[in-house]
């Protein structure tokens, strides 16, 4: 029916056109011929052009004809992504590539919470074995004293093969054919898909192994080869040796590391292999399930390193080899990327248990069906918020956040308080779905600022004026539409260490009334101020107003409301607030050294361990001393000595009860102004199903199952073409035209005077 | 003519060398090497150590402009600007930080640019001419009037308001065309006429203006009279002999950025999402990637030039009276 009528109006309008055309072209006068004309036939090839290109689908449909109710998801990307390869990516945008891709020994489940780790290659979780100083085994519960090194024996599942890829294609001989490529084979490869043989082969423990001496590589700059050098055993000077060994002519282009043995990365027999840790490192099992230790095959990185692919940017860096549900098969960033399934994919099933209300959600309908469920996933390159959000609403994109612009038509508060859906967003059946972000975002004070910072009371008491006077509430209010919860201290909700409800609110900050925390008054914070020095914002021993200096990368307009409210709040103490504007090179070079006053910060988690929001205020770990995260300096011996206890227990009440110390602590200290953590709001088109945010995994992709049938229903319905405007807009333009026309023509054909 | 062309060949080393040294202080006034490598590497878990590998492994670990530290031309030739400028002028773009060859960039990204640009300046040309002979021709008439108030609001607009009006009307009301996206080939069409309507109707007012100005003076002249005297019709005196004097300013106005066509529309390309030149470039600008900006800035600095030369060589070609010595 819907067909029909398309076909009919697209006549319809040829003939209108046509008509309107002929009539046109009778007209006497040349100027009004000539751009009616133009215009008619524009309009004319337009509308064929429109007709040929879009067939029945709507005219707006972004995607090919092909790819019409076919079992693909589209997504989009904003930044094309600097790095694919696992050992240098450390990016929330190449991550959602990558995790679906490489398979690294851990992952999270999917569904349970707080975040677990599961076995995802490995056979099971590892258990750490402990060894003393003389390589002798220690009891479980040894002390951490005692503990030299931890050794993790990693097993995997036999069977699991790779994605076809040229790297594995070798002819019936058993040599590589595309290890040595000459000048003739490259002539005709644009792309990884240019070759035309594809191999595979079993993922063996050495391909975990080759990896974990990947990030010591000189050439490829791991991030957490530093991090990692402090841990693995043997890694540092691991780097060092392939340093020297990279400059050999031998060693050029590729650098075998297969024959460079690393002391803390061994092969134990075919599916596993060994790492040995320095000391007790619990936090390295989440490291486990992150993409820097996924397999890289050593056939795909001598392939990679040949120079004829390097010049055409095909690059392990770029083409990814996995063993995972999904291969990258189109990679064109400025234009689209796209995820196909893998045909190698070992299996895996949708979990079958989860929350307990993940029964009533429907999140459990597909408990034990094979994964992946979607076939293909398109990430289109949409740099605007603009367009993205409004094909998000004509149903191109299957899912989307939400700008601020956007957020009014898209998010009702209720008479409760929660956050639901607008009644136009409910009539598409699209849903709400929050979560709390395992991240914080904060203002700091330098704690090397001769005024702001240090540990005496006069410094403590003025920091802590100012944790009262700024209002976070209203912040969030203001300026995220209450998408966040103010922070009572580092560790954010569901990660072990925070504590809900009194016990767990900042007692320097908040009181505990009516079953809620309230902000403490401002005169409190007038008496503190008082305290440190500063009655009425003055220097009590110069009498002068207290100049504060907020150092900033912000410059935008929109970030002017934001620097105006911060200067309003310290107003309320009659404290000055200097806002240095600066651009993101230079405030990170103030960082660096230590010169910025009050400045605002934040952190992700790297995984779900209070040890990784901690640190952050560890003084070891200090910025302007060892470029370390601790961007406030703070350095309080007492602190520092429980985190180092703290970073190597169990979770349990010992850790907590630790935790709180440290908290408490911190909290009068008041290095920072704790500020708040995230509450992500994400939209879901009806057709997508087995949405469940999950602030630690990145491979969720396996899990998402889309109605094609339905998202091609609704598409349709919500995207007929209208032309009726088009000719509203002619009809007035020529009509415009007719009253000067028609008095030419009089002028004409009058005689001469 | 050949000579006047080698001189004006020659006169262009210098003017480049220029740009390309104002570019490079430019850039590196606010961004040192540090700074691009933390922008290469992240903001997370950085080392020092990390940053100065990055550093040496681009050749950003030399002095910029000046080598005190070595003797004779060393001085000169041991520098960043140096190093990285040279090339250049054997149109050898090099390699972008993230490692990708940025000539194999340029020529696959200059196609989606030319197909947004090329129409855009076709149509909105031919669309101007025929709204300002428009004018011109009901010259002090209502329409004339209200044609010219209209191209003025026209020009007050800013251009972002044209896209993101022309989004919101035809693509998201109308629904008649993809609000954004790009695919090469005849099915690209859908995605090319939005960005080409905003484009031309975004210059139009000016357009309009310029060229009305262009018809009238040339109704002013003494041949314009002699047409009139002879009998001629309004009609003939305008489209056969006005229109063709007036076309000379106007080809040789559209000859000079003919080349420049190549390097795209900032904003048009970003809101659109065309994986044009525009948005390259202002990746990299974002990207803190000196490669791509300085091989993007010469490649336009030489473009223009020859948009110049073009220009001078088309004066001869449509006035026989100018010559080029």
């Amino acid at each position: 029916m819907k067909q029909s009528k398309n076909h009919f109006l697209l006549c319809g309008l040829k003939k209108a056109i046509h008509g309107l055309f002929q009539q046109t072209n009778s007209a006497a006068l040349g100027v009004s011929l000539t751009v009616m004309k133009f215009r008619s036939r524009f309009v004319l090839c337009l509308v064929a052009a429109l007709a040929a290109g879009c067939g029945e689908r709507p005219w707006n449909d972004p995607y090919p004809a092909a790819d019409n109710a076919q079992n693909i998801l589209y997504s989009s990307f904003e930044q094309r992504p600097k790095h694919l390869d696992p050992a240098q990516s450390y990016v929330e945008n190449e991550y959602a590539l990558i995790a679906q891709i490489y398979e690294p020994p851990l992952q999270y489940h999917y569904l349970r919470r707080p975040y677990t780790l599961i076995p995802l290659a490995a056979r099971d979780i590892p258990k750490a074995v402990y060894l003393d100083q003389d390589n002798r085994p220690l009891p479980e519960n040894a002390t951490p004293e005692r503990i030299a090194y931890s050794v993790y024996d990693v097993t995997i599942q036999p069977g699991i093969r790779y994605q076809p890829h040229p790297a594995f294609a070798q002819d019936a001989s058993g040599t590589y054919l595309y290890h040595a490529l000459t000048f003739e084979q490259l002539e005709d490869i644009r792309t990884l898909a240019d070759f035309p043989q594809q191999g595979t082969r079993e993922l063996v423990a050495a391909d975990y192994v080759y990896q974990i001496k990947r990030l010591a590589h000189p050439g490829i700059h791991s991030p957490i080869f530093g991090l990692m050098s402090e841990y693995i055993v043997g890694l540092k000077e691991y780097g060092a040796t392939l340093s020297k060994a990279a400059k050999e002519p031998a060693n050029q282009p590729y650098l075998d590391l297969v024959r460079y043995p690393l002391e803390g990365a061994e092969v134990i027999d075919r599916y596993t292999y060994r790492i040995k840790l320095h000391g007790k490192y619990p936090q390295f099992l989440y490291w486990l399930a992150m993409p820097f230790f996924a397999p890289v095959p050593h056939e795909a990185d001598r392939f990679y390193s040949q120079a004829g692919l390097i010049e055409r940017n095909i690059t392990l860096d770029w083409y990814p080899v996995g063993t995972g549900p999904y291969m990258l098969t189109e990679n064109n960033p400025s234009q689209r990327m796209v995820l196909e399934r893998n045909p190698n994919f070992h299996g895996e099933t949708y979990p079958a248990e989860g929350e307990p209300e993940d029964q009533t959600r429907g999140l459990l309908d597909d408990a034990g069906k094979p994964l992946p469920f979607i076939d293909k996933v398109v990430y289109s390159l949409e740099k605007e918020s603009i367009p993205y959000w409004n094909k998000f609403l004509q149903g191109y994109y299957d899912a989307s956040g939400i700008s601020s612009d956007s957020f009014d038509q898209a998010v009702r508060i209720t008479t409760q308080g929660d956050a639901a859906v607008s009644e136009a967003m409910q009539g598409s059946g699209i849903r709400l779905l929050t979560s709390v972000g395992t991240d914080i975002s904060y203002i700091g004070f330098n704690m090397l600022d001769p005024v702001v910072g240090g540990l005496s009371e006069r410094a403590r008491k003025l920091r802590q004026a100012i944790s009262i006077a700024l209002d976070y509430e209203e912040f969030i209010s203001i300026f995220l539409n209450g998408r966040g919860i103010p922070a009572q201290g580092i560790v954010p909700p569901g990660i072990f260490g925070h504590v809900e409800g009194e016990a767990g609110i900042n007692p320097y900050v908040y009181e505990w009334v009516n079953g809620r925390p309230q902000r403490k008054s401002l005169e409190q914070a007038r008496r503190l101020l008082a305290e440190a020095g500063y009655p009425g914002g003055r220097d009590a021993e110069t009498g002068k107003p207290l100049l504060l200096h907020f150092d900033t990368a912000l410059s935008g307009p929109d970030d002017k409301a934001y620097l105006d409210w911060l200067r309003k709040q310290f107003q309320k103490l009659n404290l000055q607030l200097d806002i240095r504007n600066t651009d993101f090179n230079r405030f990170q070079e103030k960082m660096l050294k230590g010169s910025a006053q009050i400045w605002q910060w934040g952190w992700n988690a790297d995984y779900p361990d209070p040890e990784n929001f901690m640190f952050l205020l560890y003084g070891p770990n200090a910025k302007a001393v060892k470029n370390g995260e601790n961007a406030a300096n703070y350095d309080n011996p007492e602190f520092n000595k429980l985190f180092e206890r703290m970073k190597n227990m169990d979770n349990g009440p010992d850790r907590q009860a630790i935790i709180n110390q440290m908290m408490d602590i911190a909290r009068g200290d008041a290095p920072l102004l704790w500020g708040l953590h995230r509450k992500k709001f994400g939209l879901y088109h009806a057709w997508y199903k087995n949405a469940k945010p999950n602030e630690m995994a990145n491979n969720e992709l396996k899990y998402a199952r889309i109605d094609t049938a339905q998202r091609s229903k609704l598409r349709a319905q919500w995207n007929r073409p209208n032309l009726t405007p088009l000719f509203i807009i002619m009809a007035v333009l020529l009509l415009s035209l007719a009253p000067a026309v028609l008095g030419y023509l009089r002028k004409e054909r009058s005689p001469a005077p | 003519m050949i000579a006047y062309i080698v001189r004006r060949t020659l006169y262009a080393i210098p003017i480049l060398i220029g740009v390309n040294l104002l570019t490079f202080v430019l850039f590196f006034v606010v961004n040192s090497p540090d700074d691009m490598a933390r922008a290469h590497l992240g903001v997370k878990r950085v080392t020092q150590e990390a940053i100065e590998k990055w550093k040496a492994e681009r050749g950003y670990d030399k002095p910029l402009i000046i080598n005190e530290g070595a003797a004779g031309v060393g001085k000169i030739t041991g520098t960043i600007f140096f190093e990285k400028s040279l090339a250049l002028f054997a149109f050898e773009f090099g390699r972008a930080d993230d490692g990708r060859s940025i000539g194999g960039e340029i020529s696959a990204r200059m196609w989606p640019s030319l197909a947004i640009a090329v129409p855009t300046l076709v149509i909105g040309l031919g669309v101007a001419i025929s709204f300002a002979l428009l004018l011109a021709f009901f010259r002090g008439s209502y329409i004339d009037l209200w044609g010219g108030v209209t191209c003025i609001i026209m020009m007050s607009v800013s251009g972002l308001f044209y896209i993101i009006g022309g989004q919101y009307l035809i693509g998201k009301l109308w629904h008649l065309v993809p609000i954004s996206g790009y695919d090469a080939g005849v099915y690209g069409f859908k995605f090319i006429a939005l960005p080409v309507v905003v484009g031309v109707i975004g210059g139009l007012g000016s357009g309009i203006r310029l060229y009305r100005t262009l018809f009238l003076e040339e109704l002013g002249k003494d041949y314009v009279r002699t047409a009139r005297a002879k009998g001629l019709s309004e009609r003939r005196v305008l489209f056969t002999h006005v229109l063709k004097n007036a076309m000379i300013p106007i080809l040789t106005g559209v000859v000079v950025i003919l080349p420049t066509l190549f390097l795209g529309s900032l904003i048009l390309e970003s809101f659109f999402g065309i994986p044009g030149l525009g948005s390259y470039t202002i990746d990299a600008i974002q990207a803190q990637d000196f490669a791509i900006v300085r091989a993007m800035v010469f490649l336009g600095s030489v473009l223009y030039i020859l948009g110049l030369l073009l220009t001078d060589i088309s004066y001869t070609l449509v006035d026989p009276r100018v010559r080029l010595t």
